[in-house]
């Protein structure tokens, strides 16, 4: 091996894993050998979004980066095997399973545990830490059998592990030792505000209280509080604040602190050169820092030094947060209290709808040094900027926690963004800064939020500076004159989603007068399909009353193929069919000479016939059973299935007769782009669900459903959206989906990109599917059901419509064939001739 | 069927069909002479257009099927295989190919379409 450093990393939670991402990018000719010895059985994931496990029940959706990545980037990861010893002298770790791994460097990120307080009864079952996705796990089984938790401690953890059991339908105490919440962050009157929002949502606050021990056998039954009262309970949580893992570090002789942390300098070498302490484990100037930004700040620092020998150091670290803790906004940014001496506050108070606002105004009045929102926590970002970049105060300080008032128009929230300097920092956990941010896009042509996580990895973090960057993007596009509008075409100065509003509202049902009213000059071919798509999404009118409106294959209803023949396929739900069928089928294909070939979407599709033999065809196909397929529109294709436990000896549910049951529902419906779906009948995923708009997989509970993948030039896997549904929720949340996409999609934009714009991406919708967080829920669902009562065969309309019927001629004036139409044979069956040109 | 003919000058006219045989602001093909002619009712303009039925791209029998419209208030076609657009005017490409295609002149008299082919 040539002269490869060793790097040990001792722990793989978001903060190790982030030192591996940033030492590899500043190393990529791999002069570091990086080996990871993590303690947990997964690869590190998202600590900060675990509440959000309890809805996705997934662990891959809270993965940092999975195993594949520690691979491909050579980085050896040993999970499940924590660190218990470090022989300085050999410069060598021992493993629980007696392993020894030898190390050049070092690297401590062994992060913190719940700290438990010693009451007597603590062991006892039912009492639990909130801090990894074990912790949950047991949460989740104790909470079947339960109806009343508490949560010890009232801060920012406890009050997330307070929502958690909310999440768990279970009612949650919040046993608080201070006389408020939150008194690391909020001062008495916002903690004030907060405590009545969060009994409004359910919580009982119980504040000044001292536990005096856990009653019960071996199971907690009970509270007893040092004021002599008590209370029942099923289960308890503790989030009393967290204790460093300095376990080992301190057995090997490195320095830790009086109350725990390892000591570390300021390019955080512990006092052992080679070693050094990363994250909640470190213990910086007497600071333990509990948030993942400085965490990866550090991480960012030890790496650099890697790489240059004390290049870079740690200093303290802003400990300002935005949360929305259970629905409310929570701030506390720069000298939260006014701590500073002479300093001044500014208050405002609305008890009514819950919102309260502190901003602490240096001595001299000149500046902004902290402040507290609670309820509205809106311009954080801009006040943080203040605090940070120690800006001058506007002649009214007030405006900025009132807006301003009287006058007309402000000066507008997104301008503000512009006026701080270059070097302000605005994504802190990547330490992405406002030059970094409008330089993308002036020199790198970064045009929307996609673009920028792309390029500078701004936002990507906690995602608390998203708004922010949103807003540097716009105005910096702005400054250029680039305004980016979102319009359909040249004649129409509307995107797809204002169009789609604006035709429901007037109920416009033609593309003519909707060109008229709306639009200007003859339309093209990009607004006519657009529209016609738009009106039967809303109306689902036969689409050939407007056929000439119509995509290529939706004006005849078939798919164009080579040569300028078209392609039939007639619906086979969930890919089941009988054997008359079939007959059928082969029949028409041998009476029309058509090629036969079966589809990836599990039916069969029948090429090469001229466009005035269609409704001959399907009306022989219609007279057998069949109906459209849709396999020539921007709509429902197929849902495919797998055998399902019907037949399948691994299978958990019926496959097919739910994916009959979907497709039979969702058949016909138009959206922006094709939508396709599959169910499988177990975890096997024959179907290959995953890969498509939505996909529905089996458990022995339910059915999980996978939304927004697709195949595919870009192939992207579905996301899990739920889990365990039962067969009508999972329909319900499909239904809510299919409007809430037909409604904001831009043209031709399949659910993945669809979703990969969505802002707040699939948290949000969740947010809005699940919580109905725009109480538009049961509009969708109206409107999903309408188009469910409204659908028709379209080939059967123009089989029993003489006037429909004769737009599908060859020629006007001659009943002959197109005898330009050339095929050869291949494998005994027609092809049409090659392109000639 | 026998094409009714009327002869001026140098252009000899062809009947082709009657004005209900085209969608509104669509075509059809009529064959006229051995030649398949793509017509045009493009009724929000009042006026008939008639081209090739031949797109150049691929030498596809297919440009009677496509979409009209304008682009920046010229009358245009697009190709429904691969959507390359062309003038109902004077036949040039407008999506920035070396293509052209032949335009015919067209009339319509007593709801009857006729087509002028130079012999």
């Amino acid at each position: 091996m040539k002269n490869e450093t060793q790097i040990l990393v001792v722990g793989n939670g978001m903060v190790g894993y982030k030192f591996c991402e940033k030492l590899k990018k500043k190393d990529p000719s791999g002069a570091f050998k990086i080996t990871v010895l993590g303690e947990e059985p997964r690869p590190a994931y998202d600590r900060v979004h675990l509440s959000e496990y309890f809805s996705t029940r997934s662990a891959d959706h809270l993965t940092m980066a999975p195993k594949e990545w520690y691979a491909e980037n050579n980085i050896n990861l040993v999970l499940g095997n924590p660190v218990v010893s470090i022989d300085r002298e050999k410069k060598s770790v021992t493993t629980f399973s007696g392993d020894v791994y030898s190390y050049d460097k070092l690297i401590l990120a062994t992060g913190s545990a719940a700290f438990v307080p010693p009451i007597k009864g603590v062991d006892k079952d039912g009492i639990f830490v909130y801090r990894t996705i074990e912790d949950l796990e047991m949460m989740i089984n104790q909470a079947q059998k339960s109806k009343v938790g508490a949560v010890i401690g009232g801060g920012l953890l406890g009050l997330e592990a307070a929502k958690a059991l909310l999440d768990l339908g279970i009612k949650p105490h919040v046993i608080e030792f201070a006389s408020r919440l939150m008194p690391r962050q909020l001062d008495e009157a916002g903690s004030k505000i907060l405590q009545e929002k969060l009994e409004s949502l359910g919580l009982t606050i119980h504040l000044n209280k001292n536990t005096s021990y856990f009653d019960g056998d071996a199971t907690v039954t009970a509270m007893q509080f040092a004021d002599d009262t008590r209370l029942e309970l099923d289960m308890v949580v503790i989030s009393a604040g967290i204790k460093p893992r300095d376990e080992v570090a301190k057995k090997a002789g490195l320095t830790v602190g009086p109350r725990g942390g390892i000591e570390v300098n300021d390019i955080l070498q512990t006092s052992d050169e080679d070693i050094y302490a990363i994250g909640e484990c470190a213990l910086h100037w007497g600071m333990i820092y509990g948030l993942v930004a400085p965490g990866y700040e550090m991480a960012e620092v030890v790496a650099e030094n890697l790489i240059k020998e004390h290049s870079k150091e740690f200093r303290s670290f802003d400990m300002s947060t935005k949360l929305k803790l259970i629905g409310v906004d929570v701030a506390s940014f720069g000298d939260a209290f006014g701590a500073e001496e002479g300093s001044v506050a500014i208050t405002y108070e609305n008890k009514d709808k819950g919102i309260y606002k502190r901003l602490n105004l240096s001595a001299d009045k000149k500046r902004v040094i902290g402040g507290i929102l609670v309820g509205d926590a809106e311009s954080y970002n801009m006040l943080l900027q203040m605090v940070n970049n120690k800006m001058a105060l506007p002649p009214d300080p007030e405006d900025l926690i009132l807006g301003s008032r009287g006058d007309g128009k402000s000066e507008g929230g997104n301008a503000g963004v512009m006026n701080l300097p270059d070097e302000a920092l605005i994504c802190s956990c990547e330490g992405v800064t406002k030059g970094a941010i409008c330089g993308a896009v002036t020199d790198q042509n970064v045009t929307d939020l996609a673009g920028m996580k792309k390029c500078t990895k701004a936002g990507t973090g906690c995602g608390g500076c998203v708004p922010m960057v949103n807003d540097l993007i716009s105005e910096t596009l702005k400054s250029q004159g680039k305004v980016i509008k979102k319009v359909l075409c040249e004649h129409f100065d509307y995107s797809r989603q204002e169009l789609l509003d604006l035709i429901k509202i007037h109920e416009y049902k033609n593309y003519d007068v909707i060109l008229d009213e709306l639009g200007k000059g003859d339309g093209c071919e990009i607004c006519k399909p657009a529209v016609g798509s738009i009106l039967a999404s809303v109306w689902n009118e036969v689409i050939l009353k407007q056929a000439t409106i119509q995509d290529s294959n939706d004006r005849f209803l078939a798919n164009l193929q080579k040569g300028g023949t078209y392609s039939v396929v007639p619906r086979v739900a969930g890919g089941e069919i009988t054997a008359e069928k079939l007959i059928v089928l082969g029949q028409v294909a041998k009476k029309y000479d058509l090629y036969c070939k079966i589809t990836g979407g599990q039916r069969i599709d029948l090429f090469g016939a001229p466009v005035h033999q269609l409704p001959d065809i399907w009306e022989e196909l219609i007279d057998a059973g069949f109906e459209s397929g849709h396999a020539y529109g921007k709509s429902l294709r197929t849902v495919k299935s797998c055998v399902g436990s019907t037949w399948c000896r691994f299978g958990v549910q019926d496959a097919v007769s739910y994916a009959i049951r979907i497709e039979e529902r969702y058949k016909g419906i138009r959206s922006p782009h094709k939508v396709k779906m599959a169910v499988s009948g177990c975890v096997r995923e024959c179907a290959e669900a995953q890969g498509k708009d939505f996909g529905i997989i089996a458990t022995d509970k339910g059915w999980n459903l996978y939304v927004c993948g697709n195949g595919g030039a870009k192939p992207q896997h579905a996301i899990l959206f739920a889990s365990d549904l039962d067969d009508e929720t999972c329909i319900k949340y499909i239904d809510r989906i299919m409007i809430f996409y037909i409604r904001t999609a831009e043209p031709l934009m399949r659910t993945a990109t669809w979703l990969n714009k969505l802002e707040g991406g699939i948290e949000y919708l969740r947010e809005v599917i699940i919580n109905d967080s725009l109480g538009l829920n049961s509009q969708f669902e109206k409107e999903l059901q309408l188009l469910v009562d409204t659908y028709h065969c379209e080939w059967k309309e123009v089989v029993e419509n003489p006037e429909l019927r004769k737009r599908f001629s060859t020629f006007i004036n001659s009943d002959e064939s197109d005898e330009t139409m050339a095929f050869t044979e291949m494998r005994t069956q027609k092809k049409p001739a090659n392109w000639k040109a | 069927m026998t094409n009714a003919t009327i002869t001026t000058t140098d252009t000899t006219w062809y009947k082709a069909g009657t004005i209900s045989d085209v969608p509104e602001n669509g075509g059809a093909c009529a064959m006229i002479q051995g030649k398949q002619i793509a017509i045009f009712n493009f009724t929000r303009r009042n006026e008939w257009f008639a081209t090739d039925n031949l797109c150049p791209h691929k030498q596809q029998m297919i440009l009677s099927r496509g979409m009209i419209g304008d682009m920046s208030d010229e009358p245009k076609v697009a190709c429904p295989f691969h959507k390359k657009s062309f003038s109902l005017k004077d036949g040039h490409c407008m999506s920035g190919d070396d293509y052209t295609i032949k335009t015919y002149p067209i009339k319509v008299e007593d709801g009857l379409i006729f087509i002028g082919l130079n012999e």
